[in-house]
């Protein structure tokens, strides 16, 4: 069984839900990634997404387009996200990860290298964010072989019919994208959530997670009631922007952002 | 990568054509790509709008009232047909073909770029949007959308590289005399790419209540398609115009390509006329062989997927994408529409670059020979005109599609002059 299809499988006996942190790899320094990755766990992280930084990040604020700058401007590229996770694995057998990003870099290198070298360096998942499924023929198959989970975005504007078309590729957990706006944007709105998850259970079995504008304890809290997993990005990353010049306060003030979401998910669903 | 060949495609023709390059017609496939390029790589936020939007241009594309509309919009409000103008002078200078200008630079606002933007304001206008966007290089696409939004009266904002709105401070000022709000973008390399990158942002957000006039044709399916078709009207008149003026189908098509739209716009209707051969110029900027340009075609860059389409980008072993460099803000884009990707691979259209040496070159000689001041833009496919022109003979004929005029690059000549205006 795939390391997400495992987590999710113990949430759910648990009566838990997922906590899933995103940080864009090699910000501010390639160095530090891995580092952080085990402050995530320890702060309760179930899932870790890690972003590969790309020169155009189209879906993204102003948030992750500066940690992608900060991260190319240390050179940082596919091959060291894949040593990061290898060294990860060193001593995290259990934690999934999954790759989020741009196609353009994974094509760049080939994808079946990419797909090779992901599940070599103990990668999990793979969300490629300007890849919706009728582009994914190709790579879809290649992730699958490999053991690696396609993860696909579904969006307020998504239409029913588009939705069954996602649910059927999709694999690992379905991201909602919980409004309509770049990473980073306004606070969601959890009742508009709600409304658009109830559709999508009927559709699919897979865990259903929800991303955009969750940024503190009291807004994971309100999503956790209606989702299976929250996924926090640019609350994360903020910090370590704020941060860039000092790193080594970084993977305290992550765990410090990370552990008021726990607690708050936990107190929730044990409510 | 995708296996493409790209002379299967042409043997799957079933009947016999006239043409080799029928096939060519037929494209895009319902899913919006030509061959392995094209495509709609977009966050799933934005697929619902483009398959509204597909579905809009469909249902109105066979039209007559739709088509009567445009048609009626490009006679009395652009002020087509452009004229096909025979520069005897210059071509008498270069000692060899017949030089003709298709003078879209008679267009109201001055570039074939009103074709477009007509066109997809009506589609606006349909859907009863109240906001366009724009991005813009040059700024004659932004010009040109602040035009249309003006007559419909719809509120507009045009993202434009901040390195670019520096460059093009005239067409920024006209753009904001226009009613439209100007938006220079600060990220990346501060031109088109991230303008266009500003502007998917925007749409993402307000898809609800925007329309996202795309200036070129590249970009997520269906926008290749659709710029496409309505920048056409400039090969259809020209072909026309052909016959009238010298009694057959011109020799040889020349067009500068950034994103590839005017040269699109010339091409298309003549595809598959096989004896008309196709030049794409594209920027050469300091020299392809320096790295400092923006040619993906003509240097023969890798394949790759940027702004929702794939085709041929600059970018490098890691995939990130290329700086470009280019004395034309126009041309300053790292990739470039997918059909002209497909035309590259079958052979149907010979992409060369101009270095911006020539260009200014030629942009001097046509503003002296014909008193024709050119766009930088365009000065690229004059550029090639005056390589190509001595090299076939006085009864032949080439098409240059004047895309459009320089009044917006004066100040960007008379500071390579060292001169301050």
């Amino acid at each position: 069984m795939n390391r997400i299809d495992q987590r999710f499988a113990e949430l759910k006996s648990q009566g838990r839900r997922a906590l899933i942190p995103f940080i864009t790899a090699g910000d501010p320094g390639p160095e530090h990634t891995v580092g952080f990755m085990h402050a995530l766990v320890e702060a309760g992280a179930d899932v870790i997404e890690l972003g590969v930084p790309f020169s155009d990040p189209m879906a993204d604020g102003p948030v992750i387009q500066k940690a992608c700058e900060r991260a190319l401007k240390r050179g940082v590229r596919l091959s060291h996200l894949f040593e990061m996770v290898r060294e990860f694995r060193q001593t995290d057998a259990t934690t999934p990860v999954v790759l989020m990003g741009y196609l353009n870099p994974m094509e760049r290198i080939g994808l079946v290298a990419f797909a090779d070298q992901a599940a070599e360096a103990g990668v999990d998942g793979v969300l490629t964010v300007d890849m919706p499924p009728e582009e994914a023929d190709e790579v879809g198959p290649l992730l699958k072989s490999r053991g690696l989970a396609s993860i696909f975005l579904v969006a307020p504007t998504t239409s029913n019919a588009r939705a069954a078309t996602i649910c059927a590729h999709g694999e690992g957990y379905l991201y909602y994208v919980s409004l309509k706006g770049v990473t980073g944007s306004a606070i969601l709105d959890s009742r508009d959530v709600a409304e658009h998850l109830a559709p999508l259970r009927e559709m699919t079995d897979l865990p259903l997670c929800v991303g955009f504008g969750i940024r503190d304890g009291a807004s994971a809290a309100e999503v956790g009631k209606v989702a299976d997993g929250v996924i926090v990005g640019s609350a994360l990353v903020s910090r370590i922007a704020e941060n860039a010049d000092r790193p080594e306060v970084i993977a305290g003030e992550l765990k410090a952002v990370l552990g008021e979401m726990r607690q708050a998910l936990d107190a929730m669903s044990a409510a | 990568m995708i296996d493409f060949n790209p002379h299967a495609l042409l043997a799957t023709c079933e009947v016999s054509f006239v043409s080799k390059f029928s096939d060519l017609t037929r494209l895009p496939d319902a899913r919006g790509h030509f061959g392995p390029y094209g495509g709609r790589f977009v966050s799933e936020t934005l697929s619902f709008a483009l398959d509204e939007l597909e579905k809009t241009y469909l249902s109105l594309r066979d039209d007559p009232a739709f088509q009567a509309e445009f048609d009626y919009d490009l006679a009395h409000y652009v002020g087509r047909p452009s004229p096909l103008y025979h520069a005897e002078r210059w071509s008498k200078q270069l000692g060899g073909a017949q030089i003709w200008l298709k003078r879209e630079d008679l267009n109201h606002t001055g570039a074939h770029k009103v074709n477009n933007t007509i066109g997809q304001a009506l589609l606006a206008k349909k859907s009863g949007k109240p906001r366009v966007i724009a991005e813009t290089g040059a700024g004659q696409h932004g010009v040109a959308t602040a035009t249309v939004a003006a007559r419909l009266g719809l509120k507009c904002d045009v993202y434009m590289g901040a390195a670019d709105v520096q460059r093009q401070k005239l067409n920024v000022y006209r753009m904001r005399l226009l009613g439209a709000n100007v938006i220079a973008v600060e990220s990346g390399t501060r031109t088109l790419k991230d303008a266009m990158n500003e502007a998917l942002r925007d749409w993402v957000t307000n898809v609800d209540d925007t329309f996202y006039i795309i200036g070129t044709v590249a970009g997520p399916h269906p926008y290749p398609m659709l710029v496409r078709d309505f920048n056409s009207v400039v090969g259809r008149e020209a072909r026309r115009q052909s016959f009238e003026e010298f009694g057959k189908l011109p020799d040889a098509l020349i067009a500068c390509v950034g994103g590839g739209s005017n040269a699109m716009g010339l091409f298309y209707p003549f595809v598959e006329d096989d004896e008309v051969v196709m030049y794409g110029v594209e920027a050469g900027g300091d020299g392809v062989e320096t790295g400092r340009h923006a040619a993906p075609l003509a240097s023969g860059a890798p394949r790759g997927v940027l702004h929702g389409n794939r085709t041929y980008l600059m970018s490098d072993e890691g995939g990130q994408v290329s700086d470009t460099h280019s004395v034309s803000a126009g041309l300053d884009y790292p990739g470039v529409g997918p059909e002209h990707a497909l035309w590259k691979d079958v052979g149907r259209v010979n992409y060369v670059a101009a270095n911006d040496d020539a260009v200014l070159e030629a942009f001097r000689e046509l503003t002296h020979v014909e008193g024709i001041m050119p766009a930088l833009e365009t000065a690229h496919a004059l550029a090639y005109a005056k390589v190509l022109a001595p090299t076939m003979s006085p009864d032949q004929n080439i098409i240059v599609n004047l895309s459009g005029r320089g009044d917006k690059d004066i100040l960007t000549v008379a500071k390579i002059d060292g001169i301050e205006i």
